[in-house]
Parts: structure tokens; C-alpha cells; sequence
């Protein structure tokens, strides 16, 4: 019998010459996709073993987008580390601000006013929406339906004027602060969420109009990729994915934080857990992020909106720094020394958009941290592909990698 | 949420566990011998059936154990989260059963530990490098390892021959400028941890 050794490799010529050697015995072929692939949503890469167009072993290898953002988190102040947020779920870096910021407070035992708690969970509902939108809008091009993206872009795009308007950029917005947020919410904001929230749920239907009970959609996703419950578990899977797999986890309801006990919604999970189910999950859970924005809105306490006590962590606005000497000094030793923090460990993780992120901070007293590990959702959700892949069509992971909607930014930090 | 009843009840089972005291959650210390015994009980006999994270923390190069590994894991039922934690008792060549037949979840995170830490976790299926590549000779978490980091061959041989290129240190300019210490004010303002290099000097390394 013949053999015959074939490598096709899409990608750069680095990640061509270090598959070089591989060799694969019979029909067997070797396949490299990436690590710059459309369908990898970043840099990841695959090495796949098919037959035929079967995939026998489907090998994850990561690390093109690490910054070493643990290494970096020690050598700055608490509050010098948000913008390194931002750059973790790139899609979503009002939520990363947010979960980072409670952590903190968690260890410095800080409650926050009602007022910056409603406005945290506000920009976390408004990311998780930003970033299903571009998830299911990509996830219906990988299955090869082009026209839902425009409509999730197009939404996609108002909330990032949003957010510009709120923290001053659209992308890496860098909004929280330890102790509070970088501004209070600007004159006729909250009535421009409304209205974008109103406006939503037709670019949702249309949405679903096209891909929900699309026939080509739902063959291309239904029973692809199924992750059992016991599976999801194991691999220590959150978020839509883990619920897609029909476990009721959602940390917003078993481990209420910054307020979410106050709000009613619930929490959809799936039967299956294929791709489909993924789908549906997150399709439900931006209407769910509807209600709570507005259950906020509706009920938006007045207030202080950032902890006026915590007089060594929190540096108080611009215009009381320059009137008031109390105030220049605070200002002064916060941003020279860090936000003072006790010494000692604190694990907190928030429900974000792609799942639980989560923050081990160690701490021995002052500014800095001794070291912060990023617990991040889309590497463990990342972990379970070697696992899922095998016995899927090649044409089939464009779908499955689309469905765990991750983030390398994120996976790799 | 885990009541005082349970941590009682673990400890008395457990008598090698010792009780950490933190706020945000029940922490165990378990001496490394019994690392796989304690994964498998709560994995299988409690409800801590969700390994959430497993990290490192290196103590300082002058501590006499040096590595500990972290563990988190959380249950649905309690709906809490349980830190187990174990100093690996050589520091020069850090070793640590792995967990990643009980938890198949630490398989990656272990590779992660590996890679940063250099920590070796016995009985790994596929202990390799994660996030660096795999002819990286460093591990850049550990407290000894510069924050620029460390000129390093490319790991492509051909692009080497033609650019002689190297992973080069990153530009810090004497950054990041951080308060360190607590001594009088004077001596505590911000200032750049890796004074040798400067805008006008080439980093001494």
C-alpha cells in the first residue's frame, strides 16, 4: 500500500515551518489551521488529524496573543491594571472592568453605593448584549449565513456610541475604578439605553427571522458538537456554553454580586447541548439582559456613585481634587502608592459574557499585588475541543469554534 | 454557603488538613502526599464537582518552600468555592501529583502552572509547554524573572538565518514606575523597579 504524506497549511510561515516535520502514515492528513484563520475569531491554532474528512485528533495550540498580563498585574498599582482588562474579552471590557474591580473590593472588604452598583450592572447587561450580538452574528457566518451580522453589527454599533458617550471610548473603555467608576453616567444617557433597548428586540426578531428556523442553519448546527452534561462539568465549562449544556449555573443567581439579586430575570439553558442549543441560549439570554437594564433603569437609585469613604482607594473627582487640599492629597497618595489593600487572598469570579472570569488576587498589604492569576472563561471552555472534535466533519469546526464563542485575548492574557 | 458544621466535619476526617483563615472562602493546606487523595474525596464523595482554577504562587526565591499550588473548586450545591493549597516541597525541582485524572479540567491549567512556574506535575498526560513555546527556556512567573523579559533565541530557525532576529526584552524605558516599601515618604515615591535602564542607558542585562 502507498503512502502518501500531504500537509495543507493555512496561516503565516512561521506556524508552516514549525508543522513541518509532521509525518502521517496511509489516507491520513496532516492539517494546520492558523494561527490567522477567519474561523479561529483570533489567533488560535489547530492541528488536525483527518481521515478523509473525518477529524481523528484535533489538537488546541495557543499562546500567540500571551502578554504575560499575570506578570504585569504584579508590578503595577490596583488601579493601574484596568486598562489591562480591557485587553482581556476584548468583546466585552466593561464586564472585565467590572469583575476586576469587585475583586479588589472583595479583598479590601469594600461595599460600593448603591448607585455605582446599578451602574456596574448596567454596563455589564449592555457588554454581555454587545458581545452575543457579535458572537451569534459571526457564529451564523461561520455556518455560512453572511446577513444576520449585518444586523447584529449594525446594533452592535449604536451600543458602542453608548458606551463612548458613557466612558469616553468605544473599545477599551477602561470604566471602573477600585471603589467606584471613572464618571457618572452623563445628562439624558439612561433615556438613550431605553430607546436603544426598545429598539433591540426587532433587530432580535429579524435576526432570529433569518437564522432560528433557517433549515441550512439548523442542519449545519443540530447535534453538532454535543457536550453531555458530565463533559461540560469536568472541563470546567461556564457560561452560555455550560448552560447550553442544560446546567442551571449562572453566577448573577447563585452568587449574587453588585447587586443582582435586586433584578428579576431568568436563566436559559438548553436540552442538547450542541451547537444549536448555544445558540438559542445566547439568542435568549441579550432578551434577558433587556429586562434587567431596564428593571435598572426603572429603579435608578440617586446618590453617590463612588465609596466617598474608602479614603485610601478611591481618589475623589477632578473638581473637589482642585478646591480642596484634603482631597489633593488623597488624590496624590492614591495614585503614587495604589489603592491600599490588606494583605491577603481573595478568589472572585463574575458571570461575564463567555463565562466565568475570574480573579485570585494574593495580596500582602499595599498598592500592588503579590500576584493575580485571570481564571479565564474561554481557555477552560477552549480546553473541552481536543475532546469535542474527533468524529466531527472538517467542515463542522468552523461551527463548533463559532458556537464557544471564545476570545483569545482572553484565553491567552 | 459552607457552615462552620462542615468545615468541622472535613477537618475531623481529615486530620492532615489544616484551616487557612480568609474571608472570601473556606481554604484547606494539604501536605503534598495526600494532594490526590483530598481531589478525589471532594470531587467524588462531597460536591466540589467543578475544579474552577489551579494556579501557583511562588513564595520568593529565599523561602524554604518556595512553590505552592492553589486549587479552586466550586460546588453547585453549597454554591461556594473550597481553596485547597500545597507547598511543593522541593523548590529546586517543584513536583505535584496531577490532578488531571480526577479533574479533567486541570489538564490545561496544569500545563499553564508548568509553563510559568516550571512546577512538574507527575503522572501528566501531556505535560508541555501552553502559552510559551516549547524551546523557551524561562519561567516568567517566577519572582526572578524580569518584567521586560529575557533575550531569547526564535524558535524558527529559518527566519533566523535570514534576520538574525532574537526575541528581544521589551522596551521599558525604567517603567513601570511603582511605589515600593513603606519606609518615610521620601524614600516611597514611585519609581521604576529596574533603575539600570533608562532612556540613555542600555539595560544591564
Amino acid at each position: 500500500m502507498s503512502t502518501t504524506t500531504r500537509e495543507i497549511s493555512i496561516g503565516d510561515v512561521a506556524a508552516r515551518g514549525a508543522e513541518g516535520a509532521s509525518k502521517v502514515e496511509s489516507e491520513r492528513m496532516a492539517l494546520n489551521v492558523g494561527p490567522s484563520h477567519p474561523t479561529t475569531h483570533g489567533v488560535l491554532r489547530l492541528v488536525m488529524e483527518l481521515n478523509g474528512d473525518l477529524i481523528e485528533k484535533c489538537e488546541p495550540v495557543l499562546g500567540y496573543l500571551h502578554r504575560g498580563d499575570e506578570k504585569i498585574a504584579e508590578n503595577m498599582t490596583y488601579n493601574q491594571f484596568v486598562p489591562y482588562t480591557d485587553r482581556l474579552d476584548y468583546l466585552s471590557p466593561l464586564a472585565n472592568n467590572v469583575a476586576y474591580a469587585l475583586s479588589v473590593e472583595k479583598l479590601a472588604e469594600l461595599d460600593v453605593p448603591e448607585r455605582c452598583q446599578a451602574i456596574r450592572v448596567l454596563v455589564c447587561e449592555l457588554a454581555r448584549i454587545s458581545s452575543h450580538l457579535l458572537g451569534m452574528g459571526v457564529f451564523g457566518m461561520d455556518a455560512g449565513a453572511w446577513t444576520p451580522f449585518m444586523y447584529t453589527f449594525t446594533e452592535r454599533e449604536k451600543l458602542y456610541t453608548l458606551f463612548e458617550e458613557l466612558t469616553g471610548a468605544r473599545f477599551t473603555t477602561s470604566y471602573t475604578r477600585i471603589g467606584g467608576v471613572a464618571r457618572d453616567v452623563p445628562d439624558g444617557w439612561l433615556d438613550r439605553v431605553i430607546k436603544f433597548c426598545d429598539e433591540l428586540p426587532k433587530a432580535i426578531a429579524e435576526v432570529e427571522k433569518l437564522l432560528t428556523r433557517n433549515r441550512i442553519f439548523i442542519d449545519r448546527t443540530e447535534g453538532i458538537g454535543v457536550i453531555s452534561k458530565d463533559d461540560a462539568l469536568a472541563f470546567g465549562m461556564t457560561g452560555p456554553n455550560l448552560r447550553a449544556s442544560g446546567i442551571d449555573l449562572d453566577l448573577r443567581k447563585d452568587k449574587p454580586y453588585s447587586g443582582y439579586e435586586r433584578y428579576d430575570f431568568d436563566v436559559p439553558i438548553g436540552t442538547k447541548g450542541d451547537c444549536y442549543d448555544r445558540y438559542l441560549v445566547r439568542i435568549e439570554e441579550v432578551k434577558q439582559s433587556i429586562r434587567i437594564i431596564k428593571q435598572v433603569i426603572a429603579d435608578f437609585p440617586d446618590g453617590p456613585w463612588y465609596a466617598e469613604d474608602a479614603r485610601k482607594i478611591f481618589a475623589p473627582p477632578k473638581e473637589k481634587i482642585l478646591s480642596s487640599m484634603e482631597e489633593l492629597i488623597q488624590n496624590f497618595m492614591i495614585v503614587t502608592e495604589g489603592p491600599q489593600v490588606p494583605a491577603g487572598e481573595v478568589y472572585f469570579e463574575a458571570e461575564n459574557p463567555k463565562g466565568a472570569l475570574g480573579f485570585y488576587i494574593v495580596s500582602k498589604g499595599g498598592g500592588v499585588p503579590y500576584r493575580m492569576k485571570i481564571r479565564a472563561p474561554s481557555f477552560c471552555n477552549l480546553s473541552i475541543l481536543e475532546k469535542l472534535a474527533p468524529g466531527h466533519m472538517l467542515s463542522d469546526i468552523t461551527v463548533i469554534l463559532g458556537s464557544l464563542d471564545f476570545v483569545m485575548g482572553e484565553c491567552d492574557r | 454557603m459552607i457552615d462552620e458544621d462542615f468545615t468541622n466535619g472535613i477537618l475531623q476526617k481529615h486530620p492532615f488538613l489544616n484551616k487557612v483563615s480568609h474571608a472570601d472562602c473556606l481554604c484547606l493546606s494539604c501536605p503534598p502526599e495526600h494532594w490526590m487523595e483530598i481531589a478525589e474525596f471532594f470531587c467524588h464523595e462531597e460536591t466540589f464537582d467543578m475544579l474552577v482554577d489551579l494556579t501557583a504562587i511562588d513564595q520568593g526565591e529565599e523561602k524554604e518552600n518556595r512553590f505552592t499550588v492553589v486549587v479552586h473548586c466550586y460546588s453547585r450545591i453549597h454554591r461556594d468555592y473550597l481553596r485547597i493549597q500545597s507547598d511543593c516541597l522541593d523548590s529546586e525541582s517543584p513536583k505535584m501529583p496531577s490532578l488531571s485524572s480526577v479533574y479533567p479540567a486541570a489538564d490545561w491549567h496544569e500545563r499553564e502552572t508548568f509553563d510559568m512556574f516550571g512546577i512538574e506535575f507527575t503522572d501528566h498526560p501531556n505535560l508541555k509547554r501552553i502559552l510559551m513555546w516549547d524551546e523557551y527556556p524561562y519561567y516568567p512567573l517566577r519572582k526572578e524573572f524580569p518584567l521586560a523579559g529575557i533575550d531569547t533565541p526564535l524558535p524558527a530557525d529559518d527566519v533566523v538565518e535570514v534576520t538574525q532576529a532574537s526575541v528581544e526584552p521589551a522596551p521599558m524605558m525604567g517603567g513601570p514606575f511603582v511605589t515600593q516599601g513603606s519606609g518615610p515618604m521620601s524614600d516611597s515615591e514611585p519609581r521604576a523597579k529596574d533603575e539600570s535602564w533608562t532612556e540613555e542607558t542600555e539595560k544591564s542585562r
